[in-house]
């Protein structure tokens, strides 16, 4: 069984959604990087994060992780905020009640990304 | 690049580029207003190819069926050929049955339509001043409690081209055209004791005032909270009939808020959103309805979302004015 269906695959994705969110904005670590972003629009984009997150079928490439955040890399996103974004993520699915090892398994799966994400 | 077939002519759609724009840009009047994909006056139908899902959001299954789409809303991937819907097919004819003020800006429009519509409290209808100029106002009728009248509140706002015809021209007896009922505005039965909060400013208690009534008679049993904001008492209108409901129905409780100046007994100081969360900071498993302006929409949104409500709990029609005027007359 892969990694997103042992986490519960689009379910748990749907579940984790409004936790992840909730947390990412109340983190003021992060939040600036949020605010003025339609929420709407924003909840799509945040399903579209955790399925690639969980190891779920996703298009994305490293190329357009790079497009995707270099708006955000010009306002100053670096390595403790993507930290921040992890430690969202791994909290959330303890909430959820994964097991510990499996939330491991997606930090690795999020580290993969760190270096397309910062345009490094 | 995708091309766009309008009346036997191709155009070239650049990357990234709406059907709306593309075909603006090349002159072609296709009418629009919001431009972010919630009004639908800028719906065309796709009579080759395929739109993306997004294109089609909110519309309802006959119109997708019949392959309108929302040209703001659509960039497209593939090769289309498109259209204006025939005008027919998607307005129908209305008589002003009256219209009176509810406060100084407001004025209550109660309609006729020549067949009854099939609609929603809460949702809203595009009332037209002419063939290009059309604007959407939330329906703050019931259809099962006003038969076959629909009811909405226009706002004067000042040099504004359809709420000053309304308020200035409009005159019971006239006749006028609609488009058909659309937005996500609304309440469903299913979960009866789950709280409501409903929070408007301004006209924006129009689909609120639909919606309370119709989850009354739906027979909703939790409590349900309405606040209604406005800089000063004068700004608040139906109070009484809102007093009324309160005082029948124990669950339901009215909240005037006044954000500036004096405060009269009964009613509440301050900002409509600061003071519902104010009541309620704790907003778990709540549903909510936020109607009017489009800043307070936003924000209030994201407060409730904090404070707990599930977002698929929270639904919201932000009162966006059109966008300017970008239809070249070819
Ligand atoms: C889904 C939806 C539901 C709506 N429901 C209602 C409703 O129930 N009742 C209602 O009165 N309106 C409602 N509106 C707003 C309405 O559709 C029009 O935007 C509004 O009546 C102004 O149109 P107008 O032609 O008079 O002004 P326009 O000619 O379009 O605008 C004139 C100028 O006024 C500005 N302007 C527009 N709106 C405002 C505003 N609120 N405050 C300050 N400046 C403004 C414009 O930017 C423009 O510069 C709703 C809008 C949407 C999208
Ligand atoms: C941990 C690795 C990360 C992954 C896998 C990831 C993935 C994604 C994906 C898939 C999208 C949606 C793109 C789209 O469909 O348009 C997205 C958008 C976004 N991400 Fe990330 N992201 C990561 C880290 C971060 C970090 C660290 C931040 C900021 C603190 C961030 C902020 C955003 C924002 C604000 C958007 C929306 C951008 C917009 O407005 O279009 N992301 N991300
Ligand atoms: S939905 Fe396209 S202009 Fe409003």
């Amino acid at each position: 069984m892969s990694l997103y269906e042992q986490i519960g695959g689009d379910a748990a994705v749907n579940a984790a959604v409004d936790i992840f969110y909730r947390k990412v904005l109340k983190d003021a670590r992060i939040n600036r990087f949020f605010t003025g972003v339609d929420m709407d629009r924003q909840a799509a984009k945040q399903k579209s994060f955790l399925t690639m997150a969980f190891g779920g079928p996703n298009n994305y490439s490293g190329l357009d992780m790079r497009r995707g955040h270099a708006h955000l890399v010009a306002q100053g996103l670096n390595d403790s905020h993507f930290d921040a974004v992890v430690e969202n993520l791994g909290a959330t699915l303890k909430e959820l009640g994964v097991a510990d090892a499996l939330i491991a398994q997606v930090a690795a799966i999020a580290e993969t990304t760190r270096n397309d994400v910062l345009g490094k | 690049m995708p091309r766009i077939t309008y009346e036997g002519i191709g155009y070239a759609c650049d990357p990234g580029q709406t059907v709306l724009d593309c075909l603006t840009a090349q002159g072609i009047a296709v009418p629009s207003s919001c431009r972010t994909g919630v009004c639908q006056s800028c719906l065309m139908r796709a009579l080759g190819g395929s739109v993306p899902e997004v294109a089609q959001a909110g519309l309802k299954p006959t119109l997708v069926a019949q392959g309108y789409f929302k040209a703001c809303s659509c960039v497209p991937a593939e090769d289309l050929r498109v259209a204006l819907p025939d005008a027919a097919g998607l307005k129908l004819a209305a008589s002003v049955v009256s219209i009176e003020p509810l406060n100084p800006d407001i004025v209550a429009v109660r309609l006729r339509p020549e067949r009854p519509l099939d609609y929603r409290a809460g949702q809203f209808i595009r009332l037209y001043r002419d063939a290009q100029q059309s604007r959407c106002y939330s329906l703050a009728s019931v259809p099962h409690l006003e038969e076959d009248i629909l009811e909405i509140h226009v706002r004067q706002i000042p040099g504004g081209k359809v709420s000053s015809w309304v308020h200035g021209q409009l005159r019971a007896g006239d006749a006028v055209e609609i488009a058909d009922s659309a937005g996500q505005c609304f309440y469903v039965p299913g979960d009866p004791e789950q709280p409501l909060l409903l929070l408007g400013t301004g006209s924006g208690l129009a689909p609120l005032y639909g919606i309370l009534r119709d989850a009354l008679s739906q027979g909703h049993r939790g409590p349900v909270r309405l606040y209604h904001g406005s800089a000063s008492p004068a700004g608040l209108y139906r109070t009484e009939q809102l007093q009324v409901i309160a005082a029948t129905h124990p669950h339901f409780q009215y909240v005037p808020c006044i954000s500036a100046g004096a405060v009269p007994s009964g009613m509440r100081q301050g900002n409509v959103l600061e003071a519902a969360l104010a009541d309620q900071p704790d907003m778990t498993s709540w549903r909510v309805f936020l109607c009017g302006h489009p800043d307070m929409v936003q924000e209030a949104r994201l407060q409730v979302f904090l404070a707990g409500a599930a977002s698929a709990d929270i639904h919201a029609d932000p009162f966006i004015p059109s966008g300017a005027p970008i239809a070249h007359q070819p």
